[in-house]
């Protein structure tokens, strides 16, 4: 990966509004180069989406999410992966991990009540094939997501103007 | 009885001394609502958390006494080593090196320790206010070398061997520069170093923004031949690691000239606080990714802050140091305290007149891009806007600069 490749998704991890124009001024290079570079990354799907970070509660729309630590029995051949697909394919699965250790599947489900999740897990998840046993832990607070503190008490504390 | 006139209590040096020309500013700004400023000489973001949890724990462990006067023995080992992997000049932590109080207070050691009566100090201008008052308060004579945008704001060793006089003794260095971000190249300091040597002048060198370097590589004075003994340098935590308010710094220089300055300061300091070196020594020893991260930041502000000047009809010299961009203005008829004022007045904005760092900085503002990408962006659109009104033609260019929001600069 080229060090200009590398300073643009720098860029667009941490701010996906840049424009190109912007960041070809950031960069110091021609904007057509960043328009084919980024096209290029998007093809390729290095680039898998640009989403945005809400923070529900601000709105009154509390989502309730919780950790569920699967344990599953390996095939022949494909090892995890089939089961793992049959999990991460349905939508209330928000981010799903192989984990090293005493389970197999961390899998972060969220939904709009804890009885929602409940059903899923019992009816859904409990019940494919291969799947051993499920532990869940609701989240109660979220403090930090994708390296981004939900509540930031730390403003710009500096004067105003100083030398 | 008749009326005492306090003020004539104060020494007339420092009663003539005249106030820093960002006071008035600064007062007007703080009446005012609603303002973004481009006018803080500080890194915008805060000191990296491993730092300041770094200080915690010593806090925790009960770190709360005196250090050596020349500061702690494993910060000033740590400095010479970081300045030894970085300029391969080799500096002896016992009795070369002295950590204190910002780079502020080390300027004054220096002055102190260098100037008798009547000396002439020659220091570039604009640059930084504290360098004439610091020469005044030891006795010092501050003589100008006064620097423009047709050379990018650098001097030439021609410049500095036409103001040496017989009492000149030294020559202070501020590079990269605050406010105009001006980088001094490697051959031209070779020159200068040369001239230095054949009068016999003392270099007191301001590297502080030195890690702020984004054109080519800085070059400290002290690692040019035969300079490390006729250079105090000076340097210290503030700009790189985001640390100004824990106020760290250091003198770096021969045994006999550090050694008088650490004599003055422990007399009048004492020493550093141990809480603030707890924190730098973090700084050198785990400092460096967030250092890197962070003037990767500048730079690409940087090269924002000059687009959109440029974008917007003011000559903008390109920085190659520290994080000022320093616009030419005077294409709207007004001069820089006029600017600064309506600017303010009119648009919300605060940056600082650039006269408030020599006669030189009339005509141009300092702008700080220690400031977040949205900040920025909504200060060119208002800047943008108000040069506009005083008839400044925005250039024509084909892909305008598309802010996050959504507005063109």
């Amino acid at each position: 990966m080229g060090n200009i490749t590398r300073q643009i998704l720098d860029l667009l991890r941490e701010n996906a509004k840049l424009t190109p124009e912007e960041i070809a001024v950031m960069l110091n290079i021609d904007v057509i180069e960043v328009r084919d570079l980024i096209k290029d990354l998007e093809d390729k799907k290095t680039i898998l989406s640009y989403q945005t970070m809400i923070n529900w509660g601000k709105v009154g729309r509390e989502k309730v999410i919780a950790l569920i630590e699967v344990r599953i029995t390996p095939q022949r051949d494909v090892g995890f992966d089939a089961i793992a697909e049959r999990i991460y394919r349905f939508p209330e699965v928000r981010s799903m991990h192989l984990m090293s250790g005493t389970y197999d599947l961390a899998i972060f489900v969220e939904g709009s009540s804890m009885k929602e999740i409940a059903h899923f897990v019992s009816t859904k998840l409990a019940t494919i094939e291969g799947v051993v046993s499920t532990a869940s832990y609701f989240v109660l607070k979220t403090y930090k997501q994708n390296g981004v503190i939900l509540e930031d008490n730390e403003e710009d504390r500096r004067l105003m103007v100083s030398p | 009885m008749t009326q005492i006139n306090w003020s004539d209590k104060v020494n007339p040096v420092v009663r003539n001394l005249p106030p820093s020309g960002i006071r008035r500013f600064f007062d007007l700004v703080s009446e005012m609502k609603g303002v973004i400023s481009l006018g803080v000489g500080e890194p915008d973001f805060v000191t990296p958390w491993h730092i300041r949890e770094a200080c915690i724990y010593s806090l925790e462990k009960g770190y709360t006494m005196y250090t050596s006067n020349w500061g702690l023995l494993e910060l000033r080992e740590a400095v010479a080593a970081d300045v030894e992997g970085t300029y391969n000049i080799k500096y002896n932590p016992r009795d070369e090196i002295l950590i204190t109080v910002g780079v502020s207070e080390a300027m004054d050691l220096a002055m102190r320790v260098l100037l008798e009566p009547g000396d002439e100090v020659l220091i570039p201008e604009p640059s930084y206010v504290s360098y004439a008052p610091c020469t005044t308060l030891a006795g010092g004579v501050p003589v100008f070398i006064p620097t423009g945008m047709e050379n990018g704001f650098r001097i030439s060793a021609e410049q500095v061997q036409s103001l040496i006089t017989p009492r000149t003794k030294v020559l202070l260095l501020c590079y990269p520069n605050n406010p105009t971000g001006a980088v001094m190249d490697r051959e031209e300091l070779l020159k200068i170093a040369e001239v230095a040597k054949q009068n016999d002048l003392m270099v007191v060198s301001d590297e502080i923004y030195d890690r702020l370097t984004y054109v080519g590589q800085h070059t400290c004075m002290a690692s040019l031949p035969g300079m490390r003994d006729r250079t105090v340098l000076l340097n210290g935590f503030s700009k790189a690691y985001a640390m100004t308010g824990w106020r760290v710094g250091y003198a770096a220089g021969h045994p006999d000239i550090i050694g008088a300055m650490t004599k003055i300061h422990q007399y009048t300091m004492l020493c550093t606080s141990i809480t603030a070196q707890m924190a730098a020594m973090e700084a050198l020893k785990n400092g460096q990714p967030a250092m890197r991260h962070m003037v990767e930041n500048y730079n690409r502000r940087r090269n924002l802050v000059v687009q959109a000047f440029r974008d917007m009809g003011l000559p903008c010299y390109e920085p190659g140091g520290a994080f000022y961009a320093f616009p030419q203005i005077s294409a709207t008829g007004l001069n820089c305290e006029e600017f600064a004022e309506e600017l303010l007045k009119q648009e919300q904005v605060a940056l600082v007149p650039g006269n408030a760092f020599g006669p030189s900085g009339e005509g141009f503002v300092r702008v700080s891009y220690a400031a977040s990408l949205d900040d920025l962006s909504e200060a060119f659109r208002r800047i943008g806007r108000f040069v506009r009104r005083y008839g400044v033609r925005p250039k024509i260019i084909s892909t305008p600069v598309q802010m996050a929001n959504g507005q063109s600069a």
